[in-house]
């Protein structure tokens, strides 16, 4: 603990990341404005003109509308990464059991997973089940599947080498008990550290999702779509591109930095 | 060394043929009738079945995907429903924009990110390094997509030296087209950058530690000479890595961006089939995509074995 507090990005990351789930959590019971309140007399107020960030074209309060889609987007980000983790882990955890010619075909078909961008499978499913946050979750989540397959295959592979797993071994533990009580408690320092980037990926992938129209429709506001509703109104009205773009990055920013802060504190090679 | 290029590229047409049959089964396996899907629900009955023999799809899945990677050998992608036209002219004529887009993205990233990465390892620790670093984080973290309204609001609105969006085509001069293409391109390159120099910085300062640099810097060699002969070529390798596995990421960015810009790319073709609901235009372009990021990693694998010659030491 007093490690940390010599680590600038993993309390900036820590500081950010603590924000931005406390903005999520309040607007689900406080905002300013209610995020779909059109007021047409107030639209495309400028910052403070009329309320903390300006309006948008319905005058509907922008500040709230950003708070309502933190949550938007952090929701659908931590169901997708969710999605990707437990599959993921439990591919790599299994694969790493068995070995043989399971762990060739599971690692090509990551290879082949991978190959197609979150973008493309958002569109693919969008176009037969249409688009909305289920096609979200699906996309960004199936995406991450191979990373983190991978990450816990190697991961899960260097524990098996060692020498308290070859005791248990010995002792007769089957395969999967031994998953369960020693492979899965020592990578799960790794794991965390990937939820936490891989959150922010998701939040960027959901963002542009979103920007297409693949993401929560109406009225629920997102990040994304009220940077495509800007886009009509940039030179009138910039402020409206500016600040759910400043919302993502510093999202994107906080975890990225909390993820790397914390890769550095949980590595015992940086002990010392 | 021939060996292993014939295994790489066995490899490569295996994977690339699972890749076109997974995507074939999941469009196929999805609920939705292509057919009414492009139709809409007011089609009449006789018009769906007119459109599903049109489109095979009254022949079982095996079937239409052979006939389908038959035509892809002869070139033959299909026929647009809403444009009416050939789906491998459509595509052809959508990559005389996304080639030069990404390109450009790739070739102003790795100019940003070496030097910047270069810099930043022989001030290790300084005040230069630790804003290069702060930069990089920050370029990760924007949305390549909003990085295109910021420039458009900047050099468009603003200033208005630049043009906010369209393509005139190549038949305008090359000058015109590369200036269309020259704000979404610093738009994709930026957070491909900021990536970029994390990784050039890091080899850098791997290098600088090598006996065989210390060895040369203690001959007399000059720092900036070492820099250049030893560490820059050294740190060639991991970023061409991080290139490769970024591609998959700089196609979805291209997506967006050439959607901001209104760039006729292959990304707004993929949309636009999207919002047409041209299952066909969608099914060719996903899958080219895909195979063009497997292709990629393939072209990665192979870099790596003409630069590094411990891996083909070790591959044999």
């Amino acid at each position: 603990m007093i490690r940390a507090l010599h680590r600038p990005v993993l309390i900036i990351g820590f500081v950010i990341t603590v924000a931005l789930f406390a903005v999520a959590l309040l607007s689900l019971v406080w905002t300013p404005l209610p995020p779909a309140k059109m007021n047409i007399v107030h639209k495309l107020n400028a910052p403070l003109e009329f309320g903390l960030l300006g309006t948008d074209q319905f005058g509907r309060d922008v500040a709230s509308m950003l708070m309502v889609g933190a949550w938007n987007s952090l929701s659908t980000s931590l169901l997708a990464v969710a999605l990707g983790a437990c599959v993921g882990t439990a591919i790599g955890v299994i694969v790493a059991m068995r070995r043989g010619w399971l762990e060739v075909f599971v690692m090509r078909g990551c290879d082949i997973i991978f190959a197609v961008p979150p973008i493309l499978s958002a569109m693919m499913l969008g176009a037969f089940i249409g688009s909305g946050r289920f096609t979200a979750i699906v996309a960004i989540g199936t995406f991450m599947v191979p990373v983190f397959a991978r990450l816990t295959l190697g991961a899960a592979l260097q524990i098996w080498t060692r020498d308290y797993v070859a005791a248990a071994v010995g002792m007769g533990r089957s395969k999967s008990r031994i998953t369960l009580v020693h492979i899965l408690p020592n990578i799960s320092n790794q794991i965390i550290v990937q939820v936490t980037v891989q959150l922010g990926l998701a939040i960027l992938t959901e963002a542009g999702l979103s920007f297409l129209g693949l993401g929560m429709p109406p009225p629920n506001p997102t990040w994304g779509r009220m940077l495509a509703d800007a886009q009509t109104y940039l030179g009138q009205a910039p402020w409206l591109a500016l600040m759910p773009g400043l919302a993502i990055a510093f999202a994107v920013l906080g975890l990225n930095m909390l993820g790397d802060g914390l890769r550095d504190l949980l590595d015992p090679r940086n002990d010392g | 060394m021939i060996a292993i290029l014939i295994r790489r590229i066995i490899s490569l047409i295996v994977t690339l043929i699972v890749v076109s049959l997974l995507i074939f089964t999941v469009m196929d396996l999805l609920p939705g009738d292509p057919a009414s899907i492009m139709l809409g629900t007011s089609a009449s009955p006789d018009t769906l079945a007119a459109l599903r023999t049109q489109l095979g799809l009254d022949q079982p899945l095996p079937l239409r995907y052979l006939g389908w990677l038959s035509g892809v050998f002869q070139g033959d992608l299909g026929q647009s429903y809403t444009y009416g036209v050939p789906v491998a002219g459509l595509i052809a004529e959508r990559l005389a924009v996304t080639i030069p887009l990404a390109l450009m993205a790739v070739l102003l990233s790795i100019l940003i990110a070496i030097p910047l990465g270069v810099q930043a390892a022989r001030r290790h620790n300084g005040l230069f390094d630790y804003a290069v670093g702060l930069l990089s984080y920050v370029s990760i973290a924007v949305p390549a997509f909003w990085v295109g309204l910021l420039l458009i609001i900047l050099f468009s609105s603003m200033l208005g030296w630049m043009p906010a969006g369209g393509f005139p085509g190549w038949d305008a001069g090359l000058l015109a087209g590369l200036q269309a293409l020259l704000l979404p391109a610093i738009a994709l390159a930026l957070p491909q950058a900021g990536v970029l120099t994390r990784v050039a910085r890091a080899a850098v300062l791997e290098v600088m530690n090598e006996d065989y640099v210390r060895t040369a810097l203690a001959k007399g060699v000059s720092e900036r000479t070492a820099i250049w002969r030893h560490a820059v070529p050294n740190a060639a390798i991991p970023v061409v890595t991080m290139l490769g596995l970024q591609f998959t990421f700089l196609i979805a960015g291209a997506v967006l961006v050439e959607n901001v810009f209104n760039l006729p790319g292959l990304g707004r073709l993929a949309y636009q089939a999207l919002s047409q609901r041209d299952i066909i235009v969608m099914q060719d372009v996903v899958l080219f995509f895909s195979a063009l990021v497997i292709l990629m990693n393939f072209l990665v694998d192979l870099v790596y074995l003409v630069i590094d010659p411990r891996l083909r030491a070790d591959a044999q």
